[in-house]
């Protein structure tokens, strides 16, 4: 197994209008497996990634109803990465900048997401081995 | 531990967030001690001029009362001793000039920039 | 010098400044760093062969490590004939690795 690590992460982007989201959750889920510690802070359009109120529809076009299309919901990602880090021995701790969920009305998200603020994200690089910003465009 | 955030992008969003959200975050962490730097690169060197004028939005009855001002959150940056860098070859290429940007801006140029790089622990694109 | 990846998600066609970012790469090798330019999402696309990527080549010719995500190549229909000299197709687990070695790693 590999050494523990802590990671800290910076996201923008909202869920569904770049690959830049997926590509992020595929990170975490990698290092998740691995047992790190992992922190999210997620700035502006990133704190809807884990806004509780997503919800599945079907899709005419493609011919499916909700259970059929089983539409990517990313605040489902959240709570399984969570699970997996868990699982694996480490842990996420997910931070929504608080300003940026007020302005966008995102006061619903899934259980272990806290608000924060930007001085939160500067401890939490302090205290990790490396972090990386995936910003938006 | 030292941060540097390179901030490429420009006017994203600056009108409904009222200011650069990079520059906010960064006057932010500053407020909190952290040691920054900033990098202005691609588009973001605009930011370093002076006049850059955003009044007047006005939707119905809604009127914009605060406007963004991108060289007073830079001058402000400087003022709380975070060193504020753009790149001079980004600058050229737009036809910006020296004359036109706001005091204490550092000029960087290409090959100076892997110093700059490494005298920072975490490197932050945006 | 230091260890560097460069996580490189735009591409050329589209975005001007991802030239810039190759340049960073080669500017950190040439100053004696130890980097890698990993190219994920529509960063591939100038890694297939016949694309224009005279900066992407330039990178390579520095010694700059060029790597490409399996998954947003395959995503992309770039099969491993398809990729350009130089350029090998590497596992997103390689960034978890790289990072949680304390190699500076940026995104574009």
């Amino acid at each position: 197994m590999s050494e523990k690590k802590t990671l800290t992460f910076a996201i923008m982007d909202p869920p569904f209008e770049s690959a830049r989201s997926t590509t992020f959750f595929r990170l975490l889920e990698i290092a998740a497996g691995r047992g790190f510690n992992l922190n999210v802070f997620a700035y502006e359009g990133g704190v809807h990634l884990s806004f509780a109120k997503q919800k599945a529809h079907g899709n005419g076009v493609h011919g499916t109803n909700v259970e059929t299309e089983h539409h990517p919901l990313p605040k489902i990602w959240v709570s399984e990465i969570m699970t997996k880090a868990q699982e694996s021995g480490g842990s996420v701790n997910w931070v929504n900048c608080g300003l940026c969920a007020d302005e966008r009305g995102i006061d619903e998200v899934v259980e272990g997401v806290r608000r924060g603020s930007p001085a939160d994200f500067w401890k939490l690089a302090q205290a990790s081995d490396n972090s990386l910003v995936i910003a938006t465009r | 531990m030292k941060a540097l955030q390179i901030i490429e992008a420009a006017y994203r969003g600056t009108l409904e967030e009222q200011d650069d959200t990079i520059i906010w975050l960064t006057h932010s962490m500053r407020d909190t001690g952290a040691d920054l730097s900033v990098l202005l690169t691609g588009n973001a060197v605009n930011y370093v001029l002076k006049g850059q004028d955003a009044s007047g939005l006005e939707f119905g009855r809604w009127t914009q009362v605060n406007p963004p001002n991108l060289e007073r959150e830079l001058e402000n940056l400087i003022a709380k001793d975070v060193p504020v860098y753009v790149m001079r070859d980004e600058i050229d290429r737009r036809g910006l000039g020296e004359a036109f940007t706001i005091e204490g801006i550092k000029l960087l140029n290409w090959e100076d920039l892997p110093k700059l790089l490494d005298a920072h622990d975490h490197i932050w694109h945006w | 010098m230091s260890r560097y990846l460069l996580i490189s998600s735009r591409d050329p066609f589209e975005c001007g400044d991802t030239r810039n970012f190759y340049r960073m790469a080669i500017g950190l090798k040439t100053s004696g760093g130890d980097v890698t330019l990993f190219l994920v999402q529509n960063g591939v696309f100038p890694a297939r062969i016949g694309a224009e990527n005279w900066r992407l080549r330039e990178a390579i010719g520095a010694g700059v490590r060029v790597l490409a995500d399996e998954f947003s190549l395959r995503e992309r229909a770039v099969d491993g004939a398809l990729l350009a000299d130089g350029i090998k197709r590497a596992s997103l687990e390689l960034i978890v690795d790289e990072m949680a070695a304390g190699t500076k790693t940026i995104w574009h």
